[in-house]
């Protein structure tokens, strides 16, 4: 029940916005992240935008699994 | 878009599990760890990790799907309120299909009851101000991440004034029942490994405890099969070390601060109460309660005859919901109780572990060792 999706703004205006991932389109409310921005990847739960998704922070991780990927098989 | 491909590339997966195998064996010891959170639990299911991660590591479900920690009282009161007259209740899909002491709300409905199944408390809302002649009432379960949402739908009635919209509040929050099972001697927990999207809210910083007060090795995790295994591979490095923190793995989303607005929010509209989980009892400030200057909305205390609770006979959930056993120990699983007809709440929603375990492990016979 604590799901989450990550979907991209599209547009906002004080309350609400248009997100979208693959094509499909919906309305959420962004009163518990106004802060968000149009271009941001919003996590999305039960019609509300509770948080934002880093790329900066994605690469890392990405980093950090392929360190551990070459630690475990030393070539 | 952010690409989650790495995160499900095999060539990492196996490195990760080469990883955590090489650590259990520097150890020379067997690792329990607890998921907190029925996404981490229908994800470990669903990815078949804990075969693959073999007798070495442990992963045990712990009281982490919201609608299967609901007493059996919750839905009583919730379906004597929508038999009063002019009431139409408003439910996450998730609650549909639970059963009461009597029925469920699907059975319910069936016979007449008035319930509606959302994907967002707005939706409610909206089918509130479309039938200003009706009382509806929301059944608001969950945790952290769908308390503020709640909060915030209070707040839109509020800016819209929308007098007929009432809530039923069931939630709970994570941090009370953790304390419990971390200092639960049969269950000798090695980890924890925390909520991601819960921590989005509270920030991860709330867990601090586990390390300061039980010395208990914690992890934040996202929830790609690679996330959850990095995770596993961080209390099982902690553990071995003799170190203990809160590591955040889910930096893409969670930071060490709570969201500060939803917080505002949620503190607005509600308080904590002690509040009943199934399995594991009354647990002291583990609920939210309506504040008393919203009581015009909390249908909590509309006066109804609710029936004495019983508990379905045989269902074994509360015992899996704390760790104590796991489903295939319950002698009606996959007997009496499947998906289709589940004799406890645990085999209803796809984040129940019962349900987890009947979709993804019933054929690898992996009771608790
Ligand atoms: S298998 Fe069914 S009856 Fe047994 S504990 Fe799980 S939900 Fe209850």
């Amino acid at each position: 029940m604590c799901l989450a999706i990550p979907m991209e703004l599209k547009e906002r205006d004080e309350y609400e916005a248009i997100v979208e991932l693959g094509g499909v389109q919906r309305r959420v409310s962004l009163l518990l992240f106004p802060e968000a921005a149009v271009g941001d990847h919003l996590l999305i739960h039960a019609g509300f935008a509770i948080g934002r998704v880093d790329a900066e922070e994605a690469r890392l991780t990405i980093e950090g699994l392929e360190r551990i990927a070459a630690q475990a098989r030393p070539s | 878009m952010i690409s989650q491909e790495p995160f499900r590339d095999p060539r990492l997966l196996d490195s990760l599990f080469q990883a955590i195998r090489s650590e259990a064996e520097l150890a020379g010891r067997r690792f329990s760890f607890m998921e907190v959170c029925g996404t981490h639990t229908h994800a470990i299911a669903e990815a078949g990790l804990r075969r693959r991660l073999g007798p070495q590591v442990r992963l045990i479900s712990g009281p982490g799907c919201p609608v299967c920690v609901t007493p059996v009282e919750y839905l009583d009161r919730a379906i004597a309120l929508g038999r009063l007259p002019g009431v139409r209740l408003a439910t996450f899909g998730d609650l549909f299909r639970v059963p009461s002491s009597r029925g469920s709300l699907e059975t319910e409905a069936a016979e007449g009851l008035r319930v509606e199944v959302v994907y967002s408390p707005r939706d409610a809302l909206t089918l509130a101000s479309a039938h200003p002649e009706e009382r509806v009432v929301f059944l608001a379960v969950g945790f952290e991440t769908t308390a503020p949402a709640i909060a915030a739908t209070l707040a839109e009635a509020d800016r819209l004034n929308v007098c007929n919209f009432y809530i039923w509040s069931g939630h709970k929050v994570v941090p009370p029942p953790l304390r419990l099972l971390a200092s639960d001697p049969g269950l000798a927990l090695d980890g924890l490994l925390l909520p991601g999207h819960v921590s989005v809210l509270t920030g991860w910083g709330i867990f601090e405890f586990l390390a300061t007060d039980f010395g208990l090795p914690s992890a934040v995790a996202g929830f790609t099969p690679a996330d959850i295994l990095l995770g596993v591979l961080e209390l099982v490095r902690q553990r071995r070390k003799g170190e203990a923190r809160v590591t955040n793995l889910y930096g893409r989303a969670v930071r060490r601060e709570e969201n500060a607005d939803a917080r505002r929010l949620m503190d607005r509209y509600f308080a904590p109460i002690d509040s009943d989980w199934r399995g594991m009892g009354v647990i002291p400030g583990s609920g939210l309660a309506l504040r008393p200057e919203w009581a015009e909305r909390d249908a909590g205390l509309w006066p109804v005859t609710v029936p004495e609770p019983i508990e379905p006979a045989g269902c074994r959930c509360g015992e899996v919901l704390k760790g104590a056993i796991s489903p295939p120990e319950c002698p009606l699983f996959a007997a009496a109780c499947d998906p289709d007809s589940p004799v406890g709440a645990c085999m209803v929603s796809s984040e129940g572990t019962c349900a987890a375990w009947y979709r993804h492990e019933r054929y690898r016979g992996e009771a608790a060792p």
